[in-house]
């Protein structure tokens, strides 16, 4: 704080009227472009709050907020004051959303006059009534700037208010929001819980959140905002005052190691119990979600500790699936030796470590991109092979095989018709591969891995066996994907080989990048924030509205991701590094520096003297 | 006695540039040969062909009388030729002590099974290679060593750095140890410390050492022969002052003198 002052005083703020018309322009070209794909219009059916907000144009309002937010935003260079932000950038704000807004009335106008409805077929007099909330053009530009002024300057409020208050006004929004589209889940949660009157009293019956709720909704977060502030002044006073505050002795008391596994516990806890409370379309997505966290688990081993960049990973679901349908189902075309699942799944093993082998072999002996293509191409193999007339007196073709039998266990059979238990059999599972991952991790082979994923070349000249080390990342990913095949043959009872899509490995390596390469909570809670809400390739999430636009939301939020958080949400420390490595070189360089110069000092200080 | 390291005729060529030619060159135990040479003169390649990165075009390369020609450069290491890197090439994300201890891959066996069974012997072994990563970072002083072990390599200083290239060679236990300037970037108080370590490394750990190194005052004082290469050829070797007094030697860092570029033209 006190060297501050001495710190050279930022430029001043100036009228910059380029970039506003660019962030002001990217504004209107954003709201243009999402009118145009028709998502206003065809989610614009269930309102947000009742009566008074709709989905369809709240997922318009956001964006001049976000760049008012934007613009209001500074980069503080290293050594030089921050700017102290003022009414200067509330204007920014104003004047981007309102330029975005213009525009918008804009687009308005454009599809009142010309009709280019041939190629862009969301051109349509429906988002025209919906623009002009059905009151003409003059209506539209007037009403649309007017919100993109207002909007605007909110946006570029919230940079100028201070952290704490900021949390006080995003928090209702987002609870707001989420609550909202939530819908499904929370009542389903809540009426298992026998607290129907809960959802009664937010929600409006498929129709929103109620307005009584919202309001209800917005105090709550405030006052959660609030506390979390007041706690955390309290406790820096206390730390600084150096009272001890009641309760932090008990915490104190318990190691952060332990405090660790307690947390841990209780979250494999939650995973375990939460299901009970909930209904049958939840228990469907859940099952849904933990055979993706599965797969991503495996992939990450592949692609977060050893670095290969497998864009075939579906293979190896693929293999598991079919080897499976194969062995359990009395229908597979060549050859029903109709085993129970827990057999077959230890032939599955076998037969996905052979491929995994086969496919290794040749793929593992390039590098970098040329590995990645040459997966990409395995992958697609893989499918075709399955759907091929040649194959199909062995594997069905395109009509699959069916009447897969479930997991027997003697007192009940676990099939598709009870996702629930499908979930907690996929949960044993991702344990076991959690497991593995962190044995694995902290071995000989995976020390060899990361330092492969470090520099290759390097890890070879220090006695790894490179194309050893990658294969057995190869085989323990397949085989891990095989034992999610395995459960998916079993859950759906039939498997066909449009399930193996390209676009399932892709959307794997978008849960793992997004997660947090190499770290296995992330790729878990990157795998349920994608499929859970967003739904997977061909499973619906709790958006299902969204469903549509479920894989642009996927390649935006990629490149979100990859400019502004390469290390995913909850990241490796490792990974970071790496991918942060330019900005930290800087720092430490400048360590080492100052260390050098402390060791020279240390150094002559106690006489040492260079051993001969 | 036979060479530890023995190069017979040794030719490599990338394309039109005839990296080494006809280089012959050998390596008794016990000894601390420096090579020495020009900017482009095939030093970094030469290293690069003992450890079987570069494919020699003829020739042999015999270690303790056999061929190592055509192996993987892993296998090299397996058999005792470490090697450190000109331009540091640490894993610079993993610790310190990771650093040295998978260095010790080719000394171990125990795969995914015993590691997945958490095996008596997997422990054993873990805890041998720990000890041996802290054996071989306790050789640097108190640099390496206590609340450095966890610590990513990259926070290293640029001398730390360097020794832990040297300890992560030294972790794979090898016979013969190849060092591609030790010394560079470093000060001159830090280079006469790791002067005097490299005559450490042989006396009290055994190693037979050949060094590539731009430092003159570090090649006069730990090497029992200097080995001059120019243009992939050695153009002169014995010891230190016969080198340094050798005119070819001479004419291959500063140029001719004068009178004899005038005589050419």
């Amino acid at each position: 704080m006190n060297d501050s002052s001495s710190l050279p005083a930022p430029p001043p703020w100036s009228f910059d009227p380029r970039r506003l018309g660019r962030l002001g322009g990217l504004a209107g070209l954003t709201m243009a472009f999402i009118c145009l794909i028709g998502m206003p219009v065809k989610i614009d059916t269930v309102p947000l709050i009742e009566r008074h907000l709709s989905r369809g144009y709240t997922s318009l309002v956001w964006v001049p907020i976000v760049f008012g937010f934007i613009v209001a935003s500074q980069v503080v260079l290293e050594g030089m004051q921050a700017r102290k932000r003022g009414l200067g950038d509330i204007i920014d704000g104003t004047v981007v959303g309102g330029l975005g807004g213009f525009l918008v009335g804009v687009l308005a106008w454009l599809i009142n006059n010309y009709d280019i409805r041939d190629p862009l077929i969301n051109w349509s007099p429906a988002l025209y009534d919906f623009l002009t909330f059905s009151k003409g053009t003059g209506f539209a530009f007037f009403i649309w700037t007017a919100l993109g002024l207002g909007l605007g300057a909110v946006g570029a409020g919230l940079q100028v208010l201070p952290a704490a208050y900021r949390r006080m006004a995003t928090w209702p929004a987002i609870a707001i929001v989420s609550v909202s589209v939530l819908e499904a889940a929370f009542s389903d949660l809540l009426e298992n819980l026998k607290l129907e009157f809960v959802a009664d009293a937010i929600y409006a019956k498929q129709r929103g959140v109620t307005v009584k709720g919202a309001i209800i909704l917005a105090v709550l977060a405030t006052v959660v905002a609030f506390g979390r502030d007041r706690v955390k002044t309290l406790v820096a006073s206390a730390n600084a005052n150096g009272t001890v505050l009641p309760g932090a002795a008990l915490l104190d008391n318990v190691a952060a190691s332990t405090r660790k596994k307690i947390s841990t516990a209780l979250v494999v806890v939650a995973i375990f119990v939460v299901p009970l409370f909930l209904g049958r379309i939840m228990h469907e997505l859940l099952a849904n979600v933990g055979l993706f966290i599965l797969l991503a688990l495996g992939l990450n081993v592949v692609v977060g500790l050893a670095g290969i960049l497998d864009l075939g990973y579906v293979a190896f679901f693929a293999v598991g699936g079919y080897t499976t349908a194969v062995l359990t189902s009395p229908f597979a075309p060549w050859w029903t030796p109709e085993l129970p699942w827990f057999v077959s799944l230890i032939v599955v093993m076998f037969v996905a470590a052979l491929v995994g082998l086969i496919i290794g072999a040749p793929v593992i002996r390039m590098r970098g991109d040329y590995l990645a293509i040459v997966t990409l191409g395995f992958g697609e193999i893989i499918r075709l092979l399955f759907l091929s007339d040649w194959l199909s007196p062995y594997f069905g073709g395109a009509q699959g095989i069916t009447n897969i039998p479930g997991v027997e266990l003697g007192v009940t059979t676990i099939k598709g018709t009870d996702p629930r238990a499908v979930f907690y059999l996929v949960m044993v599972f991702c344990i076991v591969a959690i497991y593995a991952s962190w044995r694995l991790e902290n071995s000989r082979l995976g020390r060899a891995w990361m330092a492969i994923r470090e520099d290759e070349s390097v890890a070879e000249a220090m006695g790894i066996n490179t194309v050893n080390a990658k294969l057995a990342a190869f085989v323990t990913g397949a085989v891990l994907a095989s034992f999610s095949g395995a459960i998916f043959a079993a859950k759906a009872g039939s498997i066909f080989p449009g399930s193996f899509k390209i676009l399932v490995s892709v959307i794997l390596l978008v849960v793992v990048i997004v997660g947090g390469m190499g770290r296995i909570a992330g790729v878990m809670v990157g795998a349920a924030v994608l499929i859970g809400v967003l739904g997977g390739p061909s499973q619906p999430g709790l958006l299902q509205e969204f469903g549509e636009y479920k894989l642009l939301i996927y390649g935006v939020l990629l490149v979100l991701m990859m400019l502004k958080r390469p290390e995913g949400l909850l990241p490796n420390v490792r990974r970071s590094r790496e991918l942060h490595g330019d900005e930290l070189t800087q720092d430490v360089w400048i360590k080492a520096q100052i260390e050098m110069d402390e060791e020279d000092g240390s150094a002559t200080t106690e006489g040492e003297v260079a051993p001969a | 006695m036979s060479h530890v390291l023995e190069i017979k005729d040794l030719n490599v060529v990338f394309g039109g540039l005839h990296a080494m030619k006809d280089l012959n060159f050998h390596v008794d135990e016990g000894e601390i040969v420096s090579v020495i040479g020009p900017n482009g003169a095939g030093k970094t390649t030469f290293f690069n062909t003992i450890t079987g990165l570069v494919k020699p075009t003829s020739g042999d390369v015999l270690y303790e009388g056999h061929s190592i020609l055509g192996l993987d450069p892993n296998q090299v290491t397996a058999l005792g030729i470490a090697r450190t890197f000109q331009n540091v090439r640490l894993f610079a994300n993993m610790t310190v002590i990771e650093n040295v201890m998978v260095a010790q891959h080719c000394r171990t066996s125990q795969g995914a099974l015993s590691a997945l069974l958490n095996t008596k012997a997997f422990k054993q072994e873990e805890r041998e290679i720990r000890e041996y990563g802290e054996k071989v970072l306790a050789f640097f002083g108190s640099r390496l060593v206590g609340y450095r072990f966890d610590q990513p390599a990259f926070v290293l200083s640029y001398a730390n750095r360097r020794r832990l290239e040297i300890a992560r060679a030294m972790a794979t236990k090898p016979k013969l140890l190849l060092l591609d300037e030790p010394v560079a970037g470093m000060n001159p108080k830090e280079s006469a410390e790791l002067t005097a370590l490299i005559g450490r490394l042989r006396s009290e750990w055994g190693f037979t050492i050949v060094m590539i190194e731009h430092d003159m005052s570090v090649v006069r004082d730990v090497s029992d022969r200097v080995v001059v290469l120019d243009h992939g050829e050695t153009i002169a070797q014995g010891d230190f002052d016969e080198v340094s007094n050798d005119p070819g030697v001479i004419e291959a860092y500063l140029g001719r003198p004068l009178e004899n570029a005038e005589d050419n033209t």
